[in-house]
């Protein structure tokens, strides 16, 4: 079978591109969309490098065929400053130094972003659990989790203050 | 390799046709198992069948009295239906320690049970609740227990054509309770070294009328051992009969050795594991 052409909403945009059909969606952002923050730590499934939001559900864009993602909507670490203005996860992994060689970041945002989402107060033990499938062989994982407790802390905050200047 | 057919039929006859005319396709469901088998070369089927824009093949909705699990819905998707988490949590639970949230919002029960791994999580908790598999083919459909569908270490019972399109399971006795409990060496994102599932069901007085034990990672396939079950019936859980089904269980069990477990080990923790298993399952009934 030739290349086929599949049409996706990603980070918001509508964007064509073709795969061959067994290309990963992994594949496709890199190789063919250029969007190269999602990263391949193992290609099976382990490490959560590879991160993304298919139609509202964190998933392993390595384990997914681009051929899939035909009409879905996909959200990627690409999509998640606001411009030059970085979402708090993002900034409270710099702040508390929740990365080092870097590797595993986008995985870890997509993922940390995708649990505050849906759950604005996680407990640690929330977070641990919700980030099991993502692996980092430098931090030692204490500071990520900080950086993520303190991330959904400001959140709330974010939306307290909102509701009152409202 | 030359590259694979990609097809997402719409419904369930076109998919049937779709793998009815090719030996060499294969469906992809969740593709947890599909595409690591597929990148790491085990497997080069020549069409990928993706079960997942038929319609009614995602969800879950109730059926005589019980619940119809399309195939291809995911495991997280399990835990939001209320009513079935409150039904089966044995089979919800077991659903939800498949590897992590990410491969959890893909992965199905009906890929877990087809892959045909001894160790599939979910499947020893679907053989104790009793489910059974809807399976469609070129000749029509058929119903199977969950015991049924798989024969060996990555073989399963389907003729060709055939896939499965939706899990049934029988509502919630009066007074039963389920649970399924791994034994891993991590906490998370591990494959079990031995599982075990209870369905029980136990009168107003707390004699107990009907059990289901079954293992999983202990033998080629997924074991209900009948007479582990047996053990218990008639009895108030009492540590006699709670013994007497251990022993049914590590007699039972037939495990390998290998780098996750002796083959002592395995029969002693099955035994342990059963205990534990029909604790929980006890206070789930209890509650019912
Ligand atoms: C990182 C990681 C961790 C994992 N951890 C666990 C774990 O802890 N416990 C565990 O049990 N498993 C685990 N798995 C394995 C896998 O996630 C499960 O077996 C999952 O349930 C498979 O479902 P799926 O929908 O992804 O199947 P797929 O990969 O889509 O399919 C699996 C197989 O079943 C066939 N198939 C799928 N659906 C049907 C159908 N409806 N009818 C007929 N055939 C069908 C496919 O052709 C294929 O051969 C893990 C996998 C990964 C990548
Ligand atoms: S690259 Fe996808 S999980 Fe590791
Ligand atoms: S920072 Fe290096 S792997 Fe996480």
């Amino acid at each position: 079978m030739g290349k086929m052409m599949i049409s996706a909403t990603i980070n918001g945009d509508a964007q064509q591109f073709l795969c061959d059909p067994a290309a990963t969606l992994l594949d496709a952002l890199r190789d063919e969309l250029g969007l190269t923050g999602s990263k391949e730590g193992c290609g099976s499934g382990d490490c959560g490098a590879c991160t993304v939001v298919l139609d509202g559900q964190m998933v392993c864009s390595c384990l997914v065929l681009a051929a899939e993602a035909e009409g879905r909507k996909i959200a990627t670490i690409e999509g998640v400053a606001e411009g030059s203005e970085l979402h708090p996860v993002q900034r409270k992994f710099l702040e508390k130094g929740a990365l080092q060689c870097g590797f595993c970041t986008p995985g870890f945002i997509v993922a940390s972003k995708a649990l505050l989402d849906h759950n604005p107060d996680p407990s640690e033990h929330e977070v641990r659990y919700w980030l099991a499938g993502n692996l980092c062989r430098c931090t030692g994982y204490d500071k990520i989790v900080r950086a993520v407790l303190d991330a959904a802390a400001e959140l709330r905050q974010e939306t307290t203050t909102q509701r009152v200047s409202a | 390799m030359p590259s694979p057919q990609f097809h997402s039929p719409e419904t369930v006859e076109q998919a049937s046709a779709l793998l009815a005319a090719n030996p060499q396709a294969r469906v992809l469901a969740g593709g947890t198992d599909l595409i690591v088998q597929l990148r790491s070369r085990r497997i080069a089927p020549t069409a990928i069948v993706d079960i997942k824009r038929i319609a009614g093949m995602s969800g879950i909705r109730a059926a005589d009295g019980g619940f119809a699990i399309g195939a291809a819905t995911p495991c997280t998707a399990l835990k939001d239906d209320k009513a079935l988490a409150a039904a089966w949590p044995g089979v919800v639970e077991a659903a939800n320690l498949i590897g992590s949230v990410q491969v959890r919002n893909r992965a199905t029960m009906a890929g877990n049970l087809c892959n045909a791994s001894p160790a599939a999580d979910s499947v020893p908790a679907l053989v104790a609740a009793g489910a059974t598999v809807l399976i469609a083919g070129p000749s029509g459909q058929r119903e199977v227990p969950a015991a049924e569908v798989t024969s060996g270490p990555g073989k399963n019972t389907l003729a060709h054509g055939e896939f499965v399109v939706e899990i049934r399971l029988p509502a919630r006795p009066q007074g039963g309770g389920d649970a399924y409990l791994r034994s891993i060496p991590r906490t998370e994102m591990d494959i079990a070294v031995v599982g075990a599932g209870a369905a029980l069901v136990l009168d107003a007085s707390g004699t107990c009328t009907s059990a289901r034990i079954s293992i999983g990672a202990v033998a080629p396939t997924v074991l209900l051992v009948e007479a582990a079950g047996a053990a218990l019936v008639g009895s108030k859980l009492d540590d006699a009969a709670l013994e007497r089904m251990a022993e049914a269980v590590r007699v039972a069990a037939k495990p390998i050795a290998d780098k996750r477990g002796t083959v002592e080990y395995r029969i002693a923790m099955a035994g342990v594991l059963a205990k534990r298993v029909v604790e929980i399952a006890r206070q789930r009934a209890e509650k019912a």
